[in-house]
């Protein structure tokens, strides 16, 4: 339960002009482009051949590692390539492109998982494909099967949806809010849990509503109204919010006896284990302000960010950004050359204007980074030991503990780019700290390898 | 297939800002500051408003000068310059002559700020220190109050015949007939041209409370503070707290972001310090004012401030460990 007491945010303008508008099922593309990297952990492998031909849930990727999720088909048709090529990160990655014949033949896999007890569960876990698709992307069925189950207790269904824009995940739970509390059950059966907290941000009375609606002989899943700042739907916020825990930096929500899943991976989890058809659509806010038609879309994984954009009726001015995700986190794209993965959940385009970069000024220490900060952390002086590169005081200033939320390069007045400073400190932070432990092993295998030469 | 649009900007996130910036904040200081301005004209007459465009326009000029000379970036534009320039306006008499003004205003703009690094680097509050080194170097000039007909009686009388007179705070020293409280709260008193008036000061400092530009903190702990030890010391603490620059210093100087704690608590410290020193330099002190050392010297102490009263994470206690 919530202490009554909050985290820091800050307050954003929430533009969410799609809310109220369905989540509509988009028209094939030509072909999709399907990445084999669309988690964190180990890239998949394809499993088919050019040539082959594939069904609407067949696996077409996986990987042996623990850390990894497999890859379906979003659609029936030809595999015509399998082609490296660079992501929008700069990664090199292989993608399995697929001629689609607009069929839609479901694969012959694709049936209801047998699910008795956890390990069963953790199985079709893996086998959904499914990763957190608040936008992490962390593997699921890793995220399911935590190295201290006893002592997790709570699920924390993430609807918070924090990001301005973005209204899928609202979308989703106002019209499959019956599926989603179905999904929490199954969870919290096979995981043992003792209750779920589905946290959503009061600006979503509707979505609220519908949980509160099928809920009421529950005692054991309850809805808990957030407060309309941002960050409440990142993980550290949304679980000291809804259960009154600290996650601090290097701890797994585990560690405090949660585990946090987006409200849509659940959906998608309960689909699972009811049709046995894995995670092979996502659904998309596509919007910003030269898109023609904004709209909530669920395109197939692969389909390029172009053809999402055509769908919508293309654009009505020249783009200045296109964004993967909302504006506060989301990532800009070198081009509109990408396909939508398994973590996407928004394309926003804008225009020259709204791209316009805005001029550094020097820091006035007004304090509204400070201000700002659900970490409680300091910015602007991390930004300060940065430029010194003082590993020392960066880890004084707990540099570690920045969750990349934006709060403070979003107040800043200056137009710092503090997070992006800080983002880069951190890895400055953990070369040093790579370093310091790489000569303290050297050391000690020479010392070692001394005394051994001494006692010949 | 689509064209595969190019040109386009890749940047960090986030990719939206808060409209606020450091020109808005600039703006809303000195939109806070036009009511004691007016106050001031009404009171001093237009010489108020003439030495106010001198300071202005001097500490925007010796900006655009340092910067040209060392060819570093122009930011006249941030509107910090004209701040300065108003704020170390507002703390000179209104009989001031203009070339001690412009001296002050060197001080300011190419000592204190500019030779430290410009905007965010100074130690110290640029109007305090040239309000100080002019209250030092020009003595006479600096506390030549011109009193005019709109002043309170009290003022008037001690006054008499000459065109200027004792402040309150140089009569209560004194020990000489004050003038009256409602006087001093509407600024019908003599004194520095911007500190005269504690209403048109609150009304600034509401409407920078309002646009969120300064929080409560310092203010509200640097005039409590005076309060509470004029009482201690058997002064009157609605005198103490409308006379001199209290006003002007707790609202206006002493909540400069550059130079005063970046934390609450720091803040509260920060304030807590300026009244003390305010009041043990009133009563104990040679001068009959002290709001001007007092922030300086909370200034100086500011770094260490913001060390004792550093954030802590969440969820961990003061040693580190996990609570």
């Amino acid at each position: 339960m919530s202490s009554g007491k909050h985290l820091k945010g800050i307050h954003v303008d929430h533009c969410k002009n799609t809310a109220g508008q369905a989540i509509i099922p988009m028209t094939l593309p030509e072909k999709v482009f399907i990445p084999m990297s669309q988690h964190i952990g180990a890239p998949c492998q394809p499993v088919v051949a050019v040539g082959d031909h594939v069904k609407v849930g067949q696996l077409i990727g996986d990987n042996a590692a623990p850390m990894c999720a497999p890859i379906h088909s979003s659609v029936s048709g030809e595999v015509v390539a399998i082609e490296k090529f660079m992501t929008s990160f700069g990664r090199v990655d292989t993608n399995v492109i697929i001629q689609v014949d607009g069929k839609q033949e479901i694969a012959e896999t694709v049936k209801p998982p047998v699910v008795t007890d956890k390990a069963s569960f953790l199985a079709a876990v893996r086998a959904s494909g499914l990763v957190g698709l608040g936008g992490a992307s962390f593997p699921t069925h890793i995220k399911y099967n935590p190295a201290n189950p006893d002592a997790v207790d709570t699920l924390v269904v993430n609807g918070a949806e924090c990001e301005p824009y973005i209204t899928v995940d609202h979308m989703t739970m106002v019209a499959h809010a019956k599926e989603i509390v179905e999904g929490c059950k199954n969870i919290m059966k096979y995981l043992n849990l003792k209750k779920t907290i589905i946290g959503i941000e009061s600006n979503k009375p509707d979505a609220i509503k519908a949980f509160n609606d099928i809920l009421s002989g529950e005692s054991d899943i309850s809805v808990f109204e957030l407060r309309q700042v941002y960050p409440q739907g990142a993980e550290r916020v949304i679980i000291y919010e809804c259960t009154g825990r600290h996650l601090i930096a290097g701890k797994l929500p585990a560690d405090v006896g949660v585990i946090v899943s987006n409200c849509t991976t659940v959906l998608k989890l309960q689909e699972f284990l009811a049709t046995g058809m894995p995670l092979v659509n996502k659904s998309l806010t596509v919007d910003g302000n030269i898109v023609a038609k904004p709209q909530n879309v669920e395109v197939p994984l692969g389909t390029k960010v172009h053809d999402v954009i055509e769908f919508c009726g293309g654009l009505t001015g020249e783009a200045g950004k296109i964004l993967f995700g909302g504006p506060m986190m989301g990532k800009a794209l070198p081009s509109d050359d990408f396909a939508v993965t398994k973590g996407n959940n928004a394309i926003l385009c804008f225009d020259k204007d709204f791209a316009q970069q805005h001029e550094e000024t020097a820091c006035i220490s007004c304090g509204r980074c400070v201000r700002g900060c659900p970490m409680n952390l300091m910015p602007a002086k991390l930004s300060r030991a940065y430029k010194h590169k003082d590993v020392e005081l960066l880890n004084k200033y707990n540099v570690m503990s920045c969750m990349d939320c934006g709060c403070c390069a979003y107040s800043c007045p200056a137009r710092k780019q503090l997070n992006f400073e800080i983002k880069q400190a951190k890895g400055l932070v953990m070369a040093a700290n790579a370093a310091a432990k790489a000569k303290a092993e050297a050391k000690a295998a020479k010392e070692a390898a001394a005394k051994e030469g001494g006692n010949n | 297939m689509a064209e595969n649009r190019t040109g386009l900007i890749v940047s960090s996130a986030p990719h939206v800002v808060n409209p606020v910036d450091t020109t808005s904040i600039m703006r809303d200081v000195i939109i806070a500051l036009i009511p004691a301005l007016i106050v001031s004209i009404y009171v001093f007459g237009f010489r108020a408003l003439a030495l106010t465009l001198v300071n202005v326009a001097a500490c925007v000029i010796f900006e655009w000068a340092f910067q040209k000379f060392m060819h570093r970036k122009q930011t006249i534009g941030d509107l910090s310059a004209a701040l300065t320039g108003l704020i170390l306006a507002l703390n000179m008499p209104s009989t001031f002559p203009f070339w001690m003004a412009i001296v002050g205003d060197f001080i300011a703009i190419v000592i204190v700020k500019q030779l430290f690094g410009g905007l965010g680097e100074n130690f110290a509050n640029p109007a305090i220190v040239a309000r100080i080194a002019l209250f030092v170097g020009f003595a006479t000039a600096m506390t030549n109050w011109q009193v005019t007909s709109k002043m309170d009686p009290a003022i008037v009388a001690a006054a008499g015949d000459a065109m200027t007179g004792a402040t309150p705070l140089a009569l209560y020293a004194k020990g000489a007939e004050l003038p009256s409280t409602m006087s001093m709260f509407l600024g019908t008193i003599n004194g520095s041209m911007g500190e005269v008036s504690a209403i048109a000061l609150i009304i600034g400092g509401i409407y920078l409370l309002i646009r969120k530009v300064i929080t409560w903190e310092i203010p509200v702990s640097f005039i409590a503070v005076v309060a509470i030890l004029s009482a201690a010391f058997g002064r009157d603490p609605l005198f103490d707290i409308l006379a001199g620059g209290v006003m002007l210093g707790a609202i206006f100087m002493a909540t400069d972001y550059v130079t005063s704690p970046i934390n609450p608590a720091g803040k509260l410290i920060f304030g807590a310090g300026c009244g003390a020193m305010t009041m043990l330099i009133r009563q104990f002190g040679a001068y009959p004012e002290g709001v001007s050392f007092a922030i300086l010297l909370m200034n100086v102490l500011t770094p260490h401030i913001d060390n004792w009263t550093r954030s802590k994470l969440n969820g961990v206690d003061n040693k580190g460990g996990a609570k």
